[in-house]
């Protein structure tokens, strides 16, 4: 058994999807396909991995158009005989092949206001109940594939990389103002820097994500309406305004 | 050399996994400059694949624990063989780095009362792994690289690989690196390196690790004239993913069996009971009725009173009993054990407590863990020996160096028990960062940089794209993990390793010849090769160090002798270059002191 | 940022390298609903067989009967219902796919024209304010819930035909509908950030556990609503014009 491989080859001037003939294994994912092809065929091919178990979030790249994690994705997930295409994320500007410079994803993370705890109990430990965490170790899942943030139309088609964080750091930001010790503000970060206002809750970041986190309905829609909460609701604001608060 | 990119700092990190994140964010605390080189993206390092928990005697979960029985535990696992004050060290500060981590916004799962929740393990005698479901390793990771961003000083380049450390008159005086992306080489002069390199495991075909590791801190301290010790022992975990191949090695953590997985053979048996050591015969319990009541006491979250499974002995133990299994024939279909969780937990319980190894199997080996038995064999993992450190400052026997980590050798001893990487990450990376900080701080003026020195490297680096074609880095590389499989792996024999180093002979002569395709841009043929060398030395060092060994003792199995030898309790096995060659010594090691030895016999 | 070069990887409408019918979903799902508002719509321009026996169509509950009014008191009373839907965050997601090809499908190039600023100007800033539709469209459970009751009525005698199984499944469908809304479950419990510290952040936490089971099957329930609320206005409207008779069963 054979597979046929269409991978693009090149960087950001020139480029071309060149086919590679693979043989299959049982089990094969497409990680072992491109490491067949490194080994055999083309050593200089350009790819990240790491963990090859889904826990890293390293090879991340489009499959037949998907995007997805190359080392959980099966071989015989695609129907035999057809080729089966490989090209680098498309949001971020492509080095070499499937490696993509994703350092944007970096300097938005830099920016995001840093957890602060509220001061501890007298033993100078905190106390939490596993209710009040669950909730954010779903977004601490999160293993920093940036597929959510390659398929999200925001930056992928309209490159609004100036003005949008993308859905993983979204995700970030709800670990950060969901977290149960946490006292920093981060309202305007969210409505400001973060523009939160840009997602328009289309969810292909949540149907791409590897760990299956709800980013749409746990993360990003809880996150509107706190910024409704502190920026849109008449109500709140006239009462803040009655309170002398704000 | 034209154009070469040269930065400075005080205190240069290799490696961003969990220690040299820790170092880097202690040594700018400490006010130096630092900056940290990685050969993957930020927070891609192989911390993350750390499943169980990190062991730390915080006494939340069983109140009977603390760093005495810490202590202890981790010497007896270790065989005695450890460092003694390191193994002091990581017992009495791993609770506070573990509340640490929770001030910078980890979240751990929760006990009732609302405190850091502990999980059993192999080895450890109480519940003492604080964790996150079986992704611990990525908290820790993600909590770290926040600080680290958070401290915004610290200058992270990705992507990065050291070729060599740099010395001045023996001190160190920095490191010239290349950048995967462009392929261009940057010198980093620094005071202090850090190594947090991580381990080895990619020595091996069948192994937990990733690509990055190659032994790199190993061979770079190593050529820097650094001591090596105890790299006879490799530890192989005793439950990686046996099939389909394409998942071969990948880890099934030994969280499965602290929530009361079994491991039984094709007869069904639960042959774990025949392999407990005379070492542990009180400690563990000898019939399955009493195992069954310690996993009923845990799972009901009482205090167990009953004695733990025999499943829950230390990895060299089980990793032994499971090769030994098939060996004889009881083997599963694929050549493995049979991990059952299965027939012990509740299926809600099995996802909610070990999600990831569910999606694992479920995606990748079309096993449904929580209705059917996983196959398992044992998978290298993990690398006791490492750079010689002193326990207090973690500095290496070189001027400058330090080593903080898997790449640092000691505290171990012959086997590590699961969980106590992760403390060692936290509580000696911090160690290292002080150590580097301290070191750097005390040195008057730059450590010069010899351009002679640095023209010779990158030319040595460049040599392979002249040698086009003539042998594939990936080959001799495949071949090395074939050869250190069959000759250097769980079972050795003095035959075995003598072919091995011969063997080492003709692959160095192999990768020698070694020619690369395409430019310098991120090229991962050119890389392969580079790394061949790093992988090379740590070979012929595991290789050398088995033979100088001979007996058995932890991960270390010689078939001519089975026992362990009370000559060799005490004393290491180094490793050290004398001009080309590589040489091996046995140097005794510190006895333990009165008091720590009264808590190693149990008279506390 | 240059990315890769545009004759290798298309850029442009529906430019995409997937291989799956992508277009099935978005073309489906703005069908059906294109279906649904059109028949609301001109059920609710009707003015007429809106109401027969104790049945009411849920088109026109509360019903207003005053002629001084320019335009159908349907229109008026729909208003809010209308205008939670629009807003709502799940319809929101429909309608930028189907209509908007804001983005068609996951991975696949979309129409760009202009500058796009998603909902951060107005007029779609407007879906702010989508809590304020779910607090007016919360005060017409409680009619719709007395319509259930008037449906048993059968010339002052309890009875139950087809048409109250129709009205009360309806009834159902809204009442989850309402009750799975993002917004709500924000607002029950949701913007709390520590549920166990008081009793009554403990009581907020079981109100936000319950919103989030039926929050995951709000798209669901938004279907079922919609086309319940339709069926119930077809099913009393063709009574009413006699096309058809009720089923008494009890």
């Amino acid at each position: 058994m054979e597979a046929v491989l269409k991978i693009f080859r090149g960087d950001a001037t020139s480029g071309a999807f060149r086919d590679y003939t693979v043989p299959l294994d049982e089990g094969m994912v497409v990680l072992d396909a491109v490491h067949w092809v490194q080994a055999h065929q083309a050593s200089d091919l350009a790819c990240r991995w790491n963990c090859k178990a889904g826990r890293c979030g390293s090879c991340s790249a489009e499959v037949n158009g998907k995007p997805r994690l190359m080392c959980m994705t099966r071989m015989d997930h695609f129907p035999p005989g057809e080729p089966i295409t490989l090209a680098p994320m498309k949001a971020f500007p492509v080095l070499k092949d499937l490696v993509c410079d994703v350092s944007w994803n970096y300097s938005v993370n830099r920016r995001i206001p840093a957890f602060k705890p509220a001061p501890p109990e007298a033993d100078g430990t905190w106390r939490m109940q596993q209710v009040d965490i669950d909730r954010v170790q779903e977004f601490r899942k999160c293993i920093e594939c940036f597929l959510c943030q390659d398929v999200c139309h925001v930056l992928r088609d309209h490159d609004r990389k100036d003005s949008f964080a993308g859905p993983r750091f979204l995700v970030r930001l709800a670990g950060l103002e969901m977290h149960p010790l946490d006292v920093e503000s981060r309202g305007a970060h969210l409505k400001e820097e973060a523009g939160i206002g840009f997602c328009n809750i289309t969810k292909c970041c949540t149907e791409v994500c590897p760990e299956s986190i709800h980013i749409t309905d746990n993360a990003i829609i809880p996150l509107k309406e706190r910024v409704v909460d502190e920026f849109y609701d008449p109500l709140r604001r006239l009462w803040r305004r009655l309170r002398g608060s704000a | 050399m034209d154009h070469l990119e040269t930065k400075t700092y005080d205190v240069l990190v290799v490696g961003a996994g969990g220690a040299g994140l820790r170092a880097a964010i202690e040594a700018v605390d400490q006010g130096v400059s630092v900056a940290v080189v990685c050969k993957s993206l930020l927070g891609k390092a192989h911390t993350v694949m750390a499943e169980g928990g990190v062991a730390a005697a915080l006494a939340t979960t069983d109140s009977r624990d603390g760093w005495r029985v810490h202590f202890r535990d981790t010497m007896r696992g270790g065989k005695l063989l450890n460092d003694w004050r390191m193994a002091q060290l990581l017992a009495q500060e791993a609770p506070a780095r573990v509340r640490e981590l929770e001030a910078w916004g980890a979240l751990f799962d929760r006990t009732p009362d609302g405190r850091i929740l502990q999980r059993n393990f192999g080895g450890h005698q109480y519940p003492r792994l604080a964790h996150v479901g079986d992704r611990t390793g990525l908290e820790m990771i993600r909590t770290l690289q926040d600080r680290t961003v958070q401290a915004q000083r610290i200058d992270v380049f990705m992507e990065c690989t050291v070729a060599r450390l740099l010395t001045d008159d023996g001190r160190i005086s920095g490191a010239l690196t290349y950048r995967r992306e462009s392929g261009r080489f940057l010198l980093l002069r620094a005071k202090a390196v850090v190594l947090a390199t991580g381990g080895i495991g990619r020595a091996y075909k069948i192994n937990s690790n990733s690509w990055e590791y190659t032994g790199d801190g190993h061979a770079l301290a190593y050529d820097a004239g650094a001591d090596l010790i105890g790299m006879e022992f490799v530890q192989f975990h005793p439950t990686g993913m046996v099939w389909p191949l394409s998942v071969r090695g990948i880890l099934v953590t030994e969280g499965v069996r602290g929530e009361g997985g079994v491991l039984k053979n094709s007869r069904g048996e639960r042959f774990m009971f025949r392999y407990i050591p005379e070492m542990f015969r009180g400690d563990f319990a000898d019939t399955e009725e009493e195992a069954d009541r310690w996993v009923a006491d845990v799972i009901a979250g009482r205090k167990a009173e009953a004695r733990r499974p025999p499943e829950l002995l230390t990895r060299d133990v089980v990793a032994r009993a499971i090769a030994q299994e098939v060996r004889e024939g009881r083997g599963s279909p694929h050549g493995g054990a049979f991990l059952d969780i299965a027939s012990r937990r509740k299926a809600e319980d099995i996802r909610k407590k070990l999600p990831s190894m569910y999606q694992q199997f479920f995606e990748l080996a079309d096993v449904d863990i929580t209705r059917e038995p996983m196959e398992v064999f044992p998978t290298t993992h993990y690398m006791m020996g490492g750079v010689k450190v002193d326990p207090e400052s973690q500095a290496a026997t070189v001027p400058g160096l330090f080593a903080a980590g898997e790449v640092a050798g000691g505290l171990h001893g012959a086997n590590r028990l699961g969980g106590n990487s992760l403390s060692d990450l936290l509580v000696f990376g911090r160690r290292a960062g002080a150590g580097a900080a301290t070191y750097a701080r005390a040195q008057s003026g730059e450590p010069g940089v010899e351009t002679r020195q640095v023209d010779a490297i990158t030319a040595e680096l460049l040599a392979p794209f002249e040698r086009k074609g003539s042998e594939s880095p990936y080959a001799v590389q495949d071949a090395l993990q074939d050869m250190m499989g069959t000759c250097v792996g769980i079972a050795r024999t003095a035959d075995d390793l003598q072919n091995a180093l011969a063997a080492l002979g003709e692959l160095r002569a192999r990768a020698g010849r070694v020619g690369v395709d395409g430019n310098r841009q991120y090229n991962p043929g050119w890389h392969t090769t580079l790394d061949l060398r790093n992988l090379l030395t740590v070979s012929e060092a595991v290789t050398r160090a088995a033979l100088a060994r001979r007996e058995s003792r932890g991960a270390h199995t010689r078939v001519e002798h089975p026992d362990s030898d009370k000559r060799f309790g005490t004393v290491n096995v180094v490793v050290r270059r004398q001009g080309d060659a590589m040489t091996v010594v046995e140097e005794p090691i510190v006895p333990v002191p009165g008091e720590l030895r009264d808590i190693l016999e149990g008279k506390d | 940022m240059v990315a890769v070069p545009a004759e290798v990887r298309p850029r442009g409408f529906a430019a995409t390298e997937r291989r799956d019918a992508w277009w099935v979903a978005p073309l489906l799902q703005g069908l059906m609903l294109a279906v649904f508002i059109s028949y609301a719509t001109w059920a609710a321009l009707q003015n007429a067989n809106y109401h027969w026996g104790g049945y009411l169509s849920p088109l026109y509950s509360p019903l207003i009967t005053a002629d001084w009014i320019p335009v159908p008191p349907s229109l008026l009373i729909l208003l809010p219902p209308v205008l939670f839907r629009a807003t709502c965050y799940y319809y929101r997601k429909a309608y930028y796919r189907s209509y908007f090809l804001d983005p068609p499908a996951c991975a696949v190039g979309e129409l760009r024209a202009g500058r796009y600023r998603g909902e951060t100007a107005f007029p779609l800033v407007l879906q702010n304010l989508h809590r304020y539709l779910f607090y007016a469209t919360f005060l017409y459970l409680p009619f719709l819930w007395s319509d259930v009751v008037h449906a048993t009525r059968f010339g002052g005698s309890f009875g139950i035909g087809l048409g109250t199984l129709v009205i009360l499944a309806n009834t159902t469908a809204l009442t989850f509908y309402s009750f799975s809304c993002h917004s709500a479950r924000h607002l029950v419990g949701g913007g709390l950030d520590c549920f166990s510290r008081t009793a009554a952040s403990r009581a907020c936490h079981a109100a936000w556990k319950g919103a989030s089971v039926l929050n995951a099957r709000h798209m669901l329930f938004a279907w079922m609503s919609f086309f319940t609320v339709c069926s119930a206005d077809l099913y009393v409207r063709l009574l009413a014009s006699g096309v058809i008779h009720d089923v008494r069963l009890l």
